[in-house]
């Protein structure tokens, strides 16, 4: 901890990195997110390497519907960019504008949970639970853990939101705002995969 | 680490052109995936290959354009990112071919 | 609900009874615990626990309480050592039954490595780390706190195992399928899962917060090549810690989700590979490997370079080697399972990957002796074990080279050769790295100095011990001994070899008797470091008072090259240093909540092992009450006013 943590050292440049703590914050984000992206390819390992281990139940086939996991990707992937204009407003200090485009990321993110809740009751419906088979298994737990960051990232952006209304943009929100945009543009990074790896790839296998 | 600290000043004052056409970039990375899969023109390994290349891009696109990986300790955090998706390689790839017992 | 049945379930599942031995201890643990409540009623420390212990966000105190932590660890785990051994002694005994014996190797193996060796290191990169590279803290205090309670309620977990609902029993590599509901019902193994799950996150968060220390919180003038040797293992260390131990957490939540909701992760049943958890265990235990050994090079690099009088020889190829062996590491997990039947192009990529890292480490011991060469050598203790070091851990790395040869390994896979192999490494480097960081750190800790007569003989008795006791386990290994087994016949000629080691090994137990004295005497009657520079140090935490204030460092030094603390006593700036003006400081404040938030961690871990659901969930609850807590909290921390550093600098002599 040094004296420089809360004073502004650049005064012209972002808001989140004007601070050291700020600067500290953001860059050990990057590194959990480091440690993310293995935690999620164990999962997706898993899961490939049990693509076919269905035990008899439901297969990949059967169970993957264009429309749904396409409503699912396009509801992140927009969300994803609205993320994105809510932090270019950020940095034009512009109150209103984040919190306009967090709150229709948040709707969309909300969509996509609301899809992804649909689609597992869906498949329970079809006999497809978790201990049916191993690629259920695997499944349910690499996706349900992709949906799980989404939901966690929608209460922690609630959260953030509510401090950017009460104390306004100051280096402290800014770099809040920041890192959880962060978070929500990784999520959309995770689900790529998830589209090209679980569902693109359980079509054509 | 300290000359890192270039902040593109020209892009958060404008419009939001860069993320635009990620967006864009994305929508038409994901369609292009999508019409690989279902159009079934190429062979199965061919279409794989395919789509893994199409998420890679779209998965710069994020980086790059919406989550401003090269800002600030942009060479810490890129290898830090680098690192991570080589050891998601690793993983990956390692497991399914252990797991297969080398057959 | 009657009352049958809340006793039956008390008697049966809940308490563990019928063992004497577990009376025993439950009696013991009575005793310690009325006896602590006791000293800190009489002496009226609860407070004082409270504010300057269990609430502090100060890097030094939470390395303080990783190491005594890591002590009462070391005596439980070594206790289970003494166990195993004394039931090994003999062929035919029935002193341990193959269900007790089975308990005490799992819980021996996963303390050792999860709950001695990581918080050890752990501990002393704490104390030193920050201090080495002239930072006033890590970057993220709170956090680190948070770590440290993670760690302490994950161990408290496990350790609760043996006195409610039984301890797990599947090995410390916890091998599906046998650790699957289906072939170990009972609360075992869930607390291996829940208890590892806690101090894992725990970890994760301390592997973070050491990279964006070392990276950002550096002072001026020390580039990454100016760094000492500890912290650029540190820092490697850390790095393997962020990209491994997220494959621990997933494998650990695999099978704690098979265990208690039924899925097929692990199963033999339903398209499950049980394989497919030693590949996910192995991915993370092989990083982990390295995560212990590497802070301990770290540690040793210290000592020699210190007590040789000279700058470490080779401190590029030091350096390299650490990070070609950071990368090495993540591919060579299949050494440990070999004998799965994979194809020979699996087998033979792994074998030679790993006999790869057999290079960098090579080059280390090199440099090592180098260092060592022509110097004029002062044998304090903590050099004797660094001393020691070397060639001990040389016959551990051979045979590892041994090991690597695949179709040796069938030969040797799962024998006592193997158990003495990597003892060879993890006692001979993390154990005595340990010890030697211990001896050399004690005084920045504490102010006083240990021993040197008591810890000397502690040094001789344990060394010679775990020779005794490591080396002929290499015999019985080849003589076709299997590692894990409860007891043996009289007529192989394993015997008398048995019969030694046991000797080595309450040897050993000895030596941690002495040492434990040695700590108890020298706080009494210690020699008192009063010049902060006991050993006539190279680094920059032997330029601050001993112990070291609170802030650390009154004003942060300008580092001008390799071993700053030397240079600036070789060119005579240390009083130019000492008479900058002073600022005030800021530091960080303490507070309630990662105690807190690990509690709730805790009971919700306790609710999973007995799975009852609505407990976890309370649990769980409580920690996200917690971070949103902190997340509406300000936390802008204090300043330390230029009179109050004056006033310490001043009583610590040094104004």
């Amino acid at each position: 901890m040094s004296e420089t943590h809360a004073v502004a050292t650049e005064s012209r440049g972002p808001l989140e990195y004007a601070t050291k703590d700020g600067q500290m914050k953001i860059f050990g984000f990057w590194v959990f997110l480091g440690a993310e992206v293995v935690l999620f390819s164990c999962l997706f390992a898993v899961y490939l390497a049990y693509l076919h281990h269905t035990a008899g139940g439901p297969t990949a086939h059967d169970l993957y519907e264009v429309k749904g996991f396409l409503i699912e990707t396009l509801l992140l992937l927009t969300s994803s960019f609205t993320c994105g204009l809510g932090i270019h407003e950020l940095r034009r200090r512009n109150k209103a504008g984040v919190l306009a485009w967090l709150l229709i990321t948040l709707l969309f993110g909300l969509g996509f949970i609301g899809m992804e809740v649909k689609e597992f009751v869906d498949y329970v419906g079809e006999g497809a639970t978790l201990s049916t088979s191993a690629f259920l298994s695997s499944f349910y737990i690499l996706v349900g853990t992709h949906g799980a960051h989404v939901s966690l990232g929608i209460l922690w952006m609630i959260a953030v939101m509510i401090q950017l209304g009460l104390y306004g943009i100051n280096p402290v929100t800014a770099r809040k705002a920041f890192i959880v945009g962060l978070y929500w543009h990784f999520l959309d990074v995770v689900w790529v995969f998830i589209f090209t790896a679980v569902y693109l790839t359980g079509l054509v296998l | 680490m300290e000359k890192n600290q270039s902040f593109t000043h020209d892009d958060h004052h404008g419009f939001p052109w860069k993320h635009i056409i990620g967006f864009i970039l994305s929508l038409v990375l994901t369609f292009a995936a999508l019409f690989v899969v279902l159009s079934g023109a190429l062979p199965t390994t061919m279409t794989l290959a395919a789509i893994v290349v199409l998420a890679i891009f779209q998965v710069l696109v994020q980086l790059l354009m919406f989550m401003h990986l090269n800002e600030h300790e942009g060479a810490f955090q890129t290898i830090s990112m680098a690192f991570g998706f080589l050891i998601a390689l690793a993983v990956v790839a390692g497991s399914i071919w252990v797991m297969s017992f080398g057959m | 609900m009657n009352m049958e049945n809340i006793k039956d379930f008390l008697l049966h599942d809940f308490f563990v009874t019928g063992e004497p031995m577990i009376y025993m201890a439950d009696v013991a643990i009575i005793l310690v615990s009325l006896a602590i409540v006791f000293v800190l009623t009489y002496f009226k420390k609860w407070k004082w626990l409270w504010k300057e212990w269990l609430t502090t966000v100060d890097h030094k105190k939470i390395g303080i309480m990783y190491i005594i932590a890591a002590l009462a660890m070391l005596f439980r785990g070594g206790a289970d050592g003494l166990l195993m051994r004394a039931q090994l002694a003999l062929p035919n005994l029935h002193f341990l039954n193959a269900q007790h014996y089975n308990e005490i190797f799992t819980t021996h193996g996963t303390i050792m490595i999860f709950f001695m060796a990581m918080p050890f290191l752990f501990g002393l990169i704490n104390v030193a780390m920050p201090l080495q590279i002239g930072a006033r803290d890590v970057a993220f205090p709170y956090l680190n706190a948070i770590s440290f309670w993670l760690f302490f309620f994950g161990a408290l977990l496990f350790n609760l195992s043996f006195v409610i609902g039984g301890s797990p029993d599947a090995g410390w590599t916890s091998y599906t399928p046998l650790a699957e509901k289906g072939l170990d019902p009972g609360v075992g193994e869930n607390y291996y899962l829940i208890g590892l799950q806690l101090s894992g996150i725990g970890t994760l968060a301390s592997g973070i917060n050491f990279i964006v220390t070392i990276l950002k919180m550096r002072a001026p003038g020390m580039t990454l090549m100016k760094m000492p040797m500890f912290t650029w293992a540190s820092l490697i260390t850390s790095v393997i810690i962020v990209f491994a131990f997220p494959v621990l957490t997933v494998a650990l939540a695999m099978l704690t989700i098979d265990r208690l909701f039924g899925a097929h992760f692990f199963t033999a049943d339903s398209g499950g590979m049980p394989m497919m958890w030693a590949n996910l265990f192995w991915i993370w235990g092989h990083p982990e490997v390295y995560i212990v050994i590497l802070p301990a090079f770290g540690i040793f690099s210290e000592v020699i370079s210190t007590f040789a009088g000279k700058k470490l020889f080779g401190y590029k190829a030091m350096v390299w080697s650490m990070i070609v062996i950071c990368v090495l590491s993540f591919f060579v997990w299949v050494h440990h399972f070999f004998a799965m039947g994979a194809g020979p192009a699996v087998n033979s990529f792994f074998g030679v990957s790993t006999m790869l890292i057999a290079i960098p480490t090579g080059v280390k011991i090199f440099n090592w002796l180098l260092t060592l060469y022509k110097a004029k050598i002062r044998f304090t203790t903590a050099n004797l074990w660094a001393l020691a070091f070397i060639p001990n851990f040389v016959i551990g790395g051979i045979t590892g080279v041994m090991l690597a040869v695949v179709p040796a390994d069938f030969q040797y896979h799962n024998s006592y050769f193997l158990i003495a192999h990597f003892h060879y490494v993890l006692i001979a480097g993390t154990v005595f790295a340990v010890f030697a960081g211990l001896h050399y750190w004690w005084p920045k800790m504490f102010g006083h100095m240990l021993n040197e007569r008591l810890g000397k003989w502690a040094f001789w008795i344990f060394v010679i011990g775990f020779n005794v006791c490591f080396l002929p386990m290499h015999f019985v290994g080849l003589m076709g001994m299997t590692r894990r087994l409860y007891t043996y016949p009289a007529d192989l000629g394993w015997t008398p070899w048995n019969f030694i080691e046991t000797i080595g090994a309450f040897a050993m137990g000895v030596a941690f008797i002495i040492m434990v004295y040695n700590i108890y005497w020298s706080a009494r009657y210690g020699e008192r470091d009063t010049t902060g520079d006991p050993w006539n140090g190279r680094t920059l935490e032997w330029a601050v008072s001993s112990p070291a204030p609170e802030y650390n460092f009154a004003t942060i030094p300008e580092v001008k090259s390799l071993d700053a603390f030397w240079e600036m006593k070789k060119n005579g700036e240390v009083e130019k240093w000492r008479k900058q003006p002073l600022e005030p400081i800021h530091m960080p404040d303490n507070s309630y909540r990662p105690f807190v938030i690990s509690v709730l961690f805790f009971i919700a871990g306790f609710g999973f092992v007995f799975e009852w659901l609505w407990l976890g969930v309370i649990g769980l609850i409580g920690v996200f009450l917690c971070l949103a807590l902190r997340s509406f909290e300000k936390d802008e921390g204090h300043h330390i006013p230029v009179e109050e550093i004056e006033r310490t600098e001043r009583a610590a002599g040094r104004l």
